[in-house]
């Protein structure tokens, strides 16, 4: 058969393994350097009395503060308290918001009546609801996972709209010129084509979770790393206060990286971009 | 041969907006009119026309995803109602799911079709092999050339045993060299199937070269203005039946019809 077409070869498996501690270790060098610049002008910086220590404490003071907080199990206890409140809310954003999405994008009557309220919502800053979901629901856990929900659920609500609208109608055509139901056309069409799209506002979602979630801590809570870093601020504890900072860094770090994963998992037939 | 497809009176009309007559004033715009045409069982008719001839209308009411506004059009004598996989069509922009594998896009309509899946498996090889891309069943379609993507959707039309292949332009956004050798891959396919195919073209030398017969569309409205036989017989064995005597003047005489010199035409 036709010799004339190229072949277009795709590496199944990763060929850079065969002779990886060479790039490996370039690659590290490279991904870290910058960082580590950083680190040693920290470091540097108020340990040649440039700002005043005791303001900005010097990188090995922070690491030590925060290797004792690590040790003393209080760190864990904050970043527990976080982390279960952040996730709680997003996931219960991720069950109301992407159902919904599906909904409003595929009927146009659910379209009508819910838009003119969603676009209200989506520009109201979540912070500036802050008062009110503490004054209806208390300082307890209760107004912290309600308003990480309400932030996390408009990027994911508007995404998953959108997703749904964009789904390229030739693939609509050609699935429904096959006789599919509507209802299969939804799942084996719309559904997994919507998928990347979905994933962008959950990806938006994550990052939003961080932010409102340390605000709300750091006005009312009595545990969390927003509750860490204000108190620790206030008894000028400032090394636990930066210890506080890196540490929800790692947690912003963490959740994308772990969305990251789940997103590759789930668009892996999306071609790559390079 | 019988009938198998035939256009009886068949007309589309759409609204349209009518910018002149303001923002939200719409006027009638006649996609096709009065058509009718009949194609026999197993006939490769090829379409050929300018483009806003309604060629992609007329596939459209064809597949059954639009309705003509009047006239109707009877496949098997019985009158189209909606989609069905006694049709299956071929798309210029392939419409492949881009998050299946070939083997996943094949088996699609299968699964419409409600064959098992030991027998969808089975299938899909054999018409992944038809198409000539055996070893292909886990690639995704952006792991495939263009020319690889249309004979992967060609296959999956083919899948689910339509009596009849609607082809929409198939071999247009493909390179000149890949076109010449789906081209004749498709007429080996016809022979080997013995498909009705329905083909749309804006080609004329693809036109003659694939088409038993060849209807000439012209616009406003979209009709069929002639149609024209094409005396080959078989196009595989010739080795550049591009300048076969028949195929030159058959290639002349449409060129003169789209471009409006009927004249010219008749006195060949």
């Amino acid at each position: 058969m036709s010799n004339t077409e190229k072949v277009i070869a795709v590496p199944i498996e990763r060929r850079q393994q065969i002779h990886f501690s060479f790039h490996w270790l370039q690659k590290l060098v490279k991904q870290t350097a910058v960082i580590i610049l950083l680190l040693l002008i920290w470091e540097t910086v108020p340990r040649i009395g440039l700002v005043d220590a005791a303001f900005f404490p010097a990188f090995s003071d922070v690491v030590k503060s925060w290797w004792a907080m690590l040790v003393s199990g209080e760190l864990f206890a904050h970043f527990t308290a976080s982390i279960v409140r952040s996730l709680t809310g997003f996931i219960l954003a991720l069950l109301i918001a992407i159902p919904l999405g599906l909904l409003i994008g595929w009927y146009p009557l659910a379209k009508d009546l819910l838009n003119p309220i969603l676009e209200i919502f989506r520009n109201t800053a979540a912070l500036a609801l802050l008062p009110v979901f503490m004054l209806l629901l208390g300082i307890g856990e209760t107004s912290k996972i309600a308003i990480v929900l309400f932030a996390c659920t408009w990027p994911v609500l508007l995404n998953t709209i959108a997703a749904v609208r964009n789904v390229d109608p030739l693939l609509i055509k050609s699935a429904r010129s096959m006789n599919i139901s509507s209802f299969k056309l939804f799942i084996k069409v719309i559904l997994p084509a919507s998928v990347p799209t979905i994933f962008t506002g959950i990806r938006m979602a994550g990052t939003g979770a961080i932010l409102v979630l340390i605000a709300a801590e750091m006005v009312g809570a009595k545990e969390g790393l927003g509750y860490l870093i204000t108190y620790s601020q206030y008894n000028f504890q400032i090394p636990e206060m930066y210890a506080g900072i890196i540490t929800i860094a790692l947690l912003g770090l963490l959740i994308n990286q772990g969305l990251s994963v789940l997103e590759r998992k789930f668009s892996k037939w999306k071609q790559p971009v390079q | 041969m019988t009938d198998k497809i035939r256009f009886e009176h068949v007309t589309k009309i759409f609204k349209v907006r009518d910018t002149e007559q303001g923002k939200r004033a719409l006027k009638e715009f006649t996609a096709v009119k009065d058509l009718n045409f009949s194609v026999k069982d197993g006939e490769f008719l090829t379409l050929v026309g300018p483009s806003g001839c309604g060629k992609s209308t007329l596939l459209d009411l064809l597949s059954g995803l639009t309705k003509p506004t009047s006239g109707r059009i009877l496949l098997d004598g019985k009158e189209i109602t909606g989609p069905g996989l006694d049709r299956g069509i071929v798309f210029q922009q392939y419409a492949l799911f881009p998050w299946k594998t070939a083997l996943g896009n094949i088996e699609f309509g299968l699964e419409a079709k409600g064959i098992s899946k030991k027998e969808r498996i089975e299938l899909t090889r054999y018409y992944l092999s038809l198409v000539g891309l055996e070893g292909f069943e886990d690639r995704y379609p952006h792991e495939l050339s263009g020319g690889m993507k249309q004979r992967v959707a060609i296959a999956r039309s083919l899948a689910f045993n339509p009596d009849v292949l609607l082809m929409d332009e198939p071999f247009a956004a493909l390179d000149a060299q890949t076109r010449e050798t789906l081209q004749s891959e498709l007429l080996r396919i016809w022979e080997k199937t013995k498909k009705t195919i329905i083909f749309i073209t804006h080609g004329i030398d693809e036109a003659v070269y694939l088409g038993q017969r060849v209807a000439v569309m012209s616009t406003k409205p979209g009709s069929i203005k002639h149609m024209i036989d094409i005396p080959l017989d078989s196009r595989l064995n010739e080795l550049d039946i591009r300048s076969h005597p028949e195929f030159v003047k058959a290639r002349h005489q449409i060129w003169n019809l789209l471009h409006g010199n009927i004249y010219q035409a008749a006195s060949i």
